[in-house]
């Protein structure tokens, strides 16, 4: 079984990362898109915190015998793994469009100090 | 806007008092080369005098050079930024010259601009900042897939409730705004999936809302931006959004000399 303490400080520690996101989102440091990743992994998390059941159940599932918080621990490294797989996409696209910003820059200003019209498409 | 509310004019929107203000209409378009020339067109035929702008959203077809060559205003941005931001850019560009009404006219030729006057009018007759063209606000049946039903449902009842307000079509991208909505969309405007945030940020900023009975065609060409496992992850982000947002302080009223 799930030691109580250990429920409790999972429990406590989840909700708080639900706090801090929903705070980062309401003073606009954190666009939505980019929160609901986080959103998700302290709902799972809680869950799983609150459902000692269920965390004993699973725990079992998986083979886990001895010590059923250890899922807690595997579940948070996923959804950090899935974060930051996530995250590195965007700065995929991010980084892809910063090139093109600076291209088109480049251009304007090539365009702007030789007064060349216009290209028309 | 406010001198007109206060001015001793009848409430009936004129063409004459129309013709009094500078007017854009704001093009969104993504890949439309089927349709964004017809939408210039008929916006011309409603009325010559609206300066039309085509904010072409990342277009690898003609969108842009078909734009171009009737005579609009077209501004081409470098990649795709979604409709939110393609709409700001276009709220942008009317605020910094100036213009006192802007319609949104899709570029897909859902929206028919013979409809504009009936959107026009509460905006005109200073009785709204913002009106927004319903589908289900009296008008014609509006044909559409299941999954869009229940989402444009399910925000109608939850934008009603927040704004305290009845709205029945709060993804309607057909809208007419004053110079105090170009204002605040120019400064912000909601990311993805806009229309919904848009409509409870006008209310939380004390501008006043309307909404319009309109039919809309179907699309002319071109695809929907919203696919069926996209609406999903954006009815989930857009409610999250509204539920931020209710727990916001919003600025008000808006300055006009807060932006550059």
């Amino acid at each position: 079984m799930t030691p109580l303490p250990v429920s409790i400080a999972a429990a406590i520690a989840s909700f708080l990362l639900l706090v801090v996101v929903f705070e980062l989102i309401r003073s606009r440091r954190l666009r939505e898109r980019y929160a609901l990743l986080w959103l998700l992994t302290g709902v799972v998390l809680l869950a799983l915190s609150l459902w000692r059941d269920g965390l004993n159940t699973i725990a079992g599932w998986v083979g886990v015998e001895t010590y059923p918080p250890a899922i807690l621990g595997a579940v948070g490294a996923l959804f950090i793994l899935i974060v930051l797989l996530h995250y590195s996409t965007v700065i995929s696209r991010l980084s892809d469009q910063n090139t093109i910003l600076a291209q088109r820059l480049a251009l304007l200003e090539q365009q702007q100090r030789e007064g060349a019209k216009e290209p028309s498409r | 806007m406010a001198e007109l509310a206060a001015a001793p004019t009848p409430p009936a929107a004129s063409p004459v008092r129309l013709g009094e203000l500078r007017r854009i209409a704001i093009v969104p378009a993504l890949n439309e080369e089927a349709t964004v020339g017809r939408v210039i067109d008929e916006i011309r035929a409603f009325d010559p005098g609206f300066d039309i702008v085509v904010v072409d959203d990342g277009s690898v077809d003609r969108t842009a050079g078909i734009a171009a060559d009737r005579g609009a205003h077209v501004l081409r941005l470098p990649f795709n930024l979604g409709i939110g931001g393609a709409m700001q850019t276009g709220y942008r560009f009317a605020f910094e010259r100036g213009y006192d009404v802007a319609v949104q006219v899709d570029g897909d030729g859902q929206h028919d601009p013979a409809q504009l006057p009936a959107i026009l009018a509460p905006v005109l007759d200073g009785q709204a900042d913002l009106c927004v063209g319903s589908r289900f606000a009296g008008g014609a049946g509006y044909r559409s897939s299941f999954t869009r039903r229940v989402g444009i449902r399910l925000f109608a009842s939850v934008v009603s409730a927040v704004v305290r307000q009845k709205v029945t079509d709060t993804t309607s991208g057909f809208r007419a705004v004053n110079r105090k909505g170009i204002a605040l969309f120019a400064a912000d405007y909601p990311h993805d999936y806009p229309e919904v945030e848009a409509t409870v940020m006008c209310v939380k900023h004390k501008l006043r809302l309307r909404e319009v009975p309109v039919e809309m065609r179907e699309r002319g060409g071109g695809a929907s931006s919203i696919t069926a496992v996209r609406s999903v992850y954006y009815m989930t982000k857009v409610l999250l959004a509204i539920f931020v947002g209710l727990f916001r302080r919003y600025a008000v009223p808006l300055e006009e000399e807060q932006h550059r």
